[in-house]
C-alpha cells in the first residue's frame, strides 16, 4: 500500500524566519527518502503580514499546497496566526506551536483585541498539540535567533524521522557560525 | 549532482544554465525575481543584469540572440505588456541564438496589481509557450525550451505561476550542453530588419511555423498521456495538473506541457475516447475555448473559478460539488494582519505628512504602495509601473485651479527609472503642475531589494555609474528640484505644502535608504520608550502605522502608547510628532 502523504502547514509573521524553517524541515524530508513539496508566497506577506508555508511528504507527492482541511499538523510561529489557521488541520490534527504574540496593526492601535486564551482554546479543540514557551529555550542555548530551531525540535517528536537526519538537514541548511546553537536549540526543543 | 530540492524559480536558473545562456536579462518583479538572482549567485558564466523595465530587458536579450548567443530573459505578467512591443516583432524576425522568455503570472493576485493570464500574449505574439507542473520540469523545459527556439526559428516564452516559482520539489539536474556554436556577427537584414516589405514575408513563416510546431508537439514527451481508468478524462497543464490528479486519480489525463500552439491531433485522440472530458486550468480557459472551437464538448469553466487561483479544494469543489471541508472555526473575528511598511522605513512620514496635507495622491508600484492602508491612508489612484507622473499629469488637466494644487504624484526611484521618467518628460513638455514626490530608498524594496541604474551597483553587486537624479530631472526641464531627508517630518511637510502651491512642475526627492538596505546604509540607533509620565493618550503616534508603536489599553488611567524595542530603529519619527514630548531615547548597552 501506498504511504499516505503528510502534510505540515508553518503559519507565522513576515520576518520570523518560516522559510528557513521549512526549507530545514524539506531537506530532512528528502533526505530521508520521501518525495517533498513545500509551497509558500513571497512578496508583500514578508512585510509583517501573515505567512504560510505548506509542506508536503510521502511517496509521491501532486499539489504543491495542503488540500483545504487535511493538514495533519499545524506548526505555527505566532499564537495568534496559530489560531487564524486552524480550519485548514483535519479533525484528528494536531497543533505545535510557540506561545510568542505578535500583536496585527489593528490591535497596536486599540481598534481590535488580540483574542484571549488561545492556548486553551487550540488545546480543546486539538487535544494532542503542544504549545511551547519557545523562546526561553532559545535563550536558553544562548541565542534568541534560535527559536525556530527550538520549535522544529519540538516538532520532530511527532514525525518519524531519524535525529542523525534532522542533524546532517541542519549541517545542509543553517549557516557554519550559527550550526553548534542551532544543534543545542534543536535538541531542547526536542525534549520539551 | 544526484538529486536536490529546488524552488521553480531556482529550477528555472538551472535550466537556463544547463542550456548554455549567455546572456540574462530582467526587471525583477514578484514570483519571477528569483530566476536571475540565481542566475547571478550560482552561475557567473552566465553575463545576468537587471535592466531598468521589461522592454529594455527583452531588447537586451534580443541582441543576445541576434549575435547567435542563447539569451534568457524574465519578468512577471504585467511586466509582458510592458515588453509586448519588441515580444510582438520579435516574433516575426525570430532568432539566432535561442531566446527564452520567462514569464511568471500571479493567480490569486498575492503581489500584483491584476491577474492577466500570459498565454494570450503567447497566443496574440504567436509565440509558442511551454508550462511546467514543477521544479524538475521547470528546469527541463527551460532546456527544451531553447532547443525548440533554434529549431524552429522562434521566441519561445515558458509560463510560471506563484505556485510554480515559489514552491520547491526535487530536481534532477544535468550536465550543461556542450558543443554550441560561438557567437557571431552575420548580417540578415531579409530577416532582422523588419521593414514592411521584409516583415510581410516574415508573417507567412509564423503562420507556417505555428502549423508546424502543433504537429511536432503532438509526438513529444511534454505532451503525455496518462491512462486512467474509468471514462472521464482531464486536459490540464501547469499546476493546475498537480491539482487534477490530487482530486480525480483515476481519470486519464492529457497533460500538456506546450500550451501554445495546442496540440490538436492529440487532443482530438484524447477526447475520442472519453465520455466526460475536463479542463482543468488555471484563470482563463485558454485551452478550453480552444477545444471547444474545436467542436468537443468540454467542462471547464461552467464549473471552475476563472478569478483567483486554483487549489485541490476548490477544483473538488466545481467537479464534483464536494464541499470546500473546514475543520475547527474560531468563533471570533479575528484581527486582520495586513502588511506594512517596516518600523523606520522612510515613506512613512512622507505619506503622514501627505494624509495631513489633504493631498490627492496618484501612487505607482512599491513599497509605497502601502501608504494606501490605514492610518496613513494616503493613496488615491495606483494603475502600474510608472503610471503615478501620468496620472496627475492626466487629472490636473480637468480640475479647477484650486484642485490642481492638490495632486502630487509618488514613485520610488526604481519605479521612476522604469517608466516613470517618460511620464516627467510628458509632464514638464505639456505644462503639468502637478508635483511629483521621488521616494528615494536607493533600491528596489518590495521586491527583495535589488540594485538598479540608480543604486551605482549592478545585479552582480559589481559598483557601477549612478544616475543622479537630480540632474536627471533637470536635464528633461524640471525647474523646481529638492532633496529632503524625510526623516525630517516639519521640514518635509513644509517643502511639499511649498511645491504643491507652485503652479509649475516640481519634483522632490525624498531621500533615505530603505530599513532592510543590502548594503548597511542604516545606522542602527538605540530605540525608543514612551515615558508613561507624559504620554496624555491623545493616540497621535499611532497615527504613523509604525509596528513598533503599540496601544496598551490597560496602562494608566486612559491607556498609553507603548515602543516595542524589539522592532523600533530608532528612527526618532514618532518623537517628532509627539506635542508632549513623551518619546525618549533608550540608554544605549
Ligand atoms: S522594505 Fe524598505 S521601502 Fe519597503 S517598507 Fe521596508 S523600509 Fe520601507
Ligand atoms: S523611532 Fe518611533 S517611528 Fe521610528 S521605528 Fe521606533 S517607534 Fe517606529
Amino acid at each position: 500500500m501506498k504511504t499516505k502523504v503528510q502534510n505540515i502547514l508553518l503559519v507565522g509573521v513576515g520576518g520570523q524566519g518560516i522559510l528557513l524553517a521549512s526549507e530545514v524541515l524539506s531537506e530532512v524530508l528528502m533526505l530521508s527518502g520521501h518525495d517533498v513539496k513545500k509551497a509558500e508566497v513571497h512578496g508583500m506577506a514578508q512585510r509583517g503580514g501573515s505567512v504560510v508555508s505548506h509542506v508536503r511528504y510521502g511517496e509521491k507527492v501532486y499539489s504543491p499546497i495542503i488540500p483545504e482541511g487535511e493538514a495533519d499538523i499545524l506548526f505555527g510561529f505566532e499564537l495568534l496566526e496559530s489560531y487564524r489557521y486552524l480550519p485548514l488541520l483535519k479533525k484528528e490534527g494536531q497543533v505545535v506551536a510557540s506561545d510568542l504574540q505578535i500583536v496585527p496593526p489593528g490591535v497596536a492601535l486599540g481598534k481590535e483585541s488580540y483574542p484571549e486564551d488561545i492556548p486553551a482554546k487550540i488545546k480543546a479543540a486539538f487535544p494532542r498539540s503542544r504549545i511551547v514557551n519557545a523562546m526561553a529555550l532559545a535563550q536558553q542555548a544562548g541565542n534568541m535567533r534560535t527559536v525556530n530551531t527550538v520549535l522544529l525540535g519540538a516538532l520532530s517528536n511527532l514525525m518519524d524521522i531519524p535525529e542523525g537526519a534532522w542533524n546532517q538537514a541542519m549541517h545542509n541548511r543553517v549557516p557554519a557560525k550559527f550550526l553548534e546553537e542551532n544543534l543545542k536549540a534543536f535538541a531542547l526543543g526536542r525534549q520539551a | 549532482m544526484d538529486k536536490t530540492i529546488l524552488s521553480g524559480n531556482e529550477a528555472f536558473a538551472r535550466g537556463a544554465f544547463e542550456a548554455g545562456v549567455k546572456v540574462a536579462s530582467a526587471y525583477p518583479g514578484t514570483p519571477s525575481t528569483e530566476i536571475l538572482e540565481n542566475i547571478a549567485h550560482h552561475y557567473p558564466s552566465i553575463d545576468s543584469s537587471w535592466a531598468p523595465n521589461e522592454k529594455v530587458s527583452l531588447e537586451v536579450a534580443i541582441g543576445a540572440s541576434f549575435g547567435g548567443a542563447r539569451a534568457l530573459c524574465t519578468m512577471k505578467h504585467v511586466g509582458v505588456n510592458v515588453a509586448a512591443d519588441p515580444l510582438f516583432t520579435l516574433s516575426y524576425t525570430g532568432v539566432r541564438g535561442g531566446l527564452v522568455l520567462i514569464v511568471a503570472d500571479d493567480p490569486e493576485l498575492h503581489s500584483s496589481q491584476n491577474e492577466q493570464d500570459s498565454r494570450h500574449y503567447a497566443r496574440f505574439a504567436k509565440v509558442p509557450m511551454f508550462e511546467p507542473s514543477d521544479s524538475e520540469e521547470a528546469r527541463a523545459f527551460t532546456r527544451l525550451a531553447f532547443e525548440a527556439s533554434e529549431q524552429f526559428d522562434t521566441p519561445v516564452m515558458v509560463r510560471s505561476t506563484t505556485r510554480i516559482s515559489h514552491s520547491k520539489s526535487i530536481v534532477y539536474p544535468q550536465a550543461p550542453v556542450e558543443g554550441l556554436p560561438a557567437p557571431s556577427l552575420a548580417r540578415d537584414p531579409a530577416k532582422l530588419v523588419m521593414l514592411p516589405g521584409n516583415a510581410r514575408k516574415r508573417h507567412y513563416f509564423v503562420e507556417e511555423r505555428l502549423a508546424k510546431m502543433a504537429e511536432w508537439s503532438c509526438a513529444q514527451a511534454f505532451n503525455r498521456i496518462e491512462k486512467g481508468k474509468g471514462d472521464v478524462g482531464v486536459i490540464t497543464a501547469g499546476v493546475a495538473y498537480q491539482y487534477a490528479k490530487e482530486v480525480l486519480p483515476e481519470a486519464h489525463v492529457l497533460k500538456i506541457g506546450l500550451v501554445h500552439p495546442l496540440p490538436k491531433q492529440l487532443i482530438r485522440d484524447f477526447a475520442a475516447r472519453c465520455k466526460t472530458l475536463y479542463v482543468i486550468e488555471e484563470l482563463d480557459p485558454f485551452i478550453e475555448e480552444q477545444v471547444r472551437a474545436m467542436g468537443i464538448a468540454v467542462h471547464g469553466k461552467d464549473q471552475l473559478p476563472i478569478c483567483g487561483e486554483l487549489t485541490p479544494g476548490r477544483v473538488a469543489a466545481g467537479l464534483l460539488k464536494k464541499e470546500i471541508p473546514q475543520g475547527h472555526t474560531p468563533s471570533e473575528t479575528l484581527p486582520q494582519r495586513p502588511p506594512n511598511m517596516c518600523p523606520g522605513c522612510p515613506h512613512r512620514g512622507v505619506f503622514y505628512q501627505l494624509n495631513r496635507l489633504k493631498a490627492y495622491v496618484t501612487g505607482d508600484i512599491g513599497c509605497y504602495t502601502l501608504g494606501f492602508m490605514p492610518p496613513l491612508s494616503a493613496m488615491d489612484t495606483c494603475v502600474c509601473m510608472g503610471a503615478s507622473i501620468g496620472n496627475a499629469t492626466g487629472i490636473s488637466k480637468v480640475l479647477p485651479p484650486e484642485d490642481q494644487k492638490k495632486v502630487v504624484a509618488v514613485i520610488g526611484d526604481s519605479t521612476f527609472l522604469h517608466t516613470g521618467i517618460n511620464g516627467l518628460i510628458d509632464m514638464v513638455y505639456n505644462g503639468s503642475t502637478a508635483t511629483v514626490i521621488i521616494l528615494d530608498n536607493s533600491t528596489t524594496g518590495m521586491t527583495g531589494r535589488q540594485d538598479h541604474p540608480g543604486t551605482g551597483y549592478s545585479l552582480k553587486g559589481d559598483p557601477s555609474y549612478q544616475v543622479d537624479l537630480e540632474a536627471l530631472c533637470r536635464s528633461v526641464g524640471v525647474k523646481h528640484v529638492y532633496t529632503i531627508d524625510p526623516y525630517g517630518l516639519e521640514e518635509t511637510r513644509e517643502l511639499i505644502k511649498r511645491e504643491m502651491e507652485r503652479p509649475e512642475t516640481s519634483v522632490i526627492i525624498t531621500r533615505r535608504a530603505c530599513m532592510l538596505h543590502k548594503r548597511d546604509l542604516i545606522q542602527r540607533k538605540p530605540p525608543l520608550f514612551v515615558d508613561a509620565d507624559k504620554c496624555t493618550a491623545c493616540k497621535a503616534c499611532l497615527k504613523l502605522g509604525c509596528p513598533a508603536i503599540k496601544w496598551n489599553p490597560s496602562a494608566g488611567t486612559k491607556g498609553q502608547a507603548e515602543i516595542d524595542k524589539l522592532i523600533c530603529v530608532g528612527c526618532e519619527v514618532c518623537m517628532q510628532v509627539c506635542k508632549f514630548g513623551a518619546f525618549g531615547v533608550c540608554d544605549e548597552n
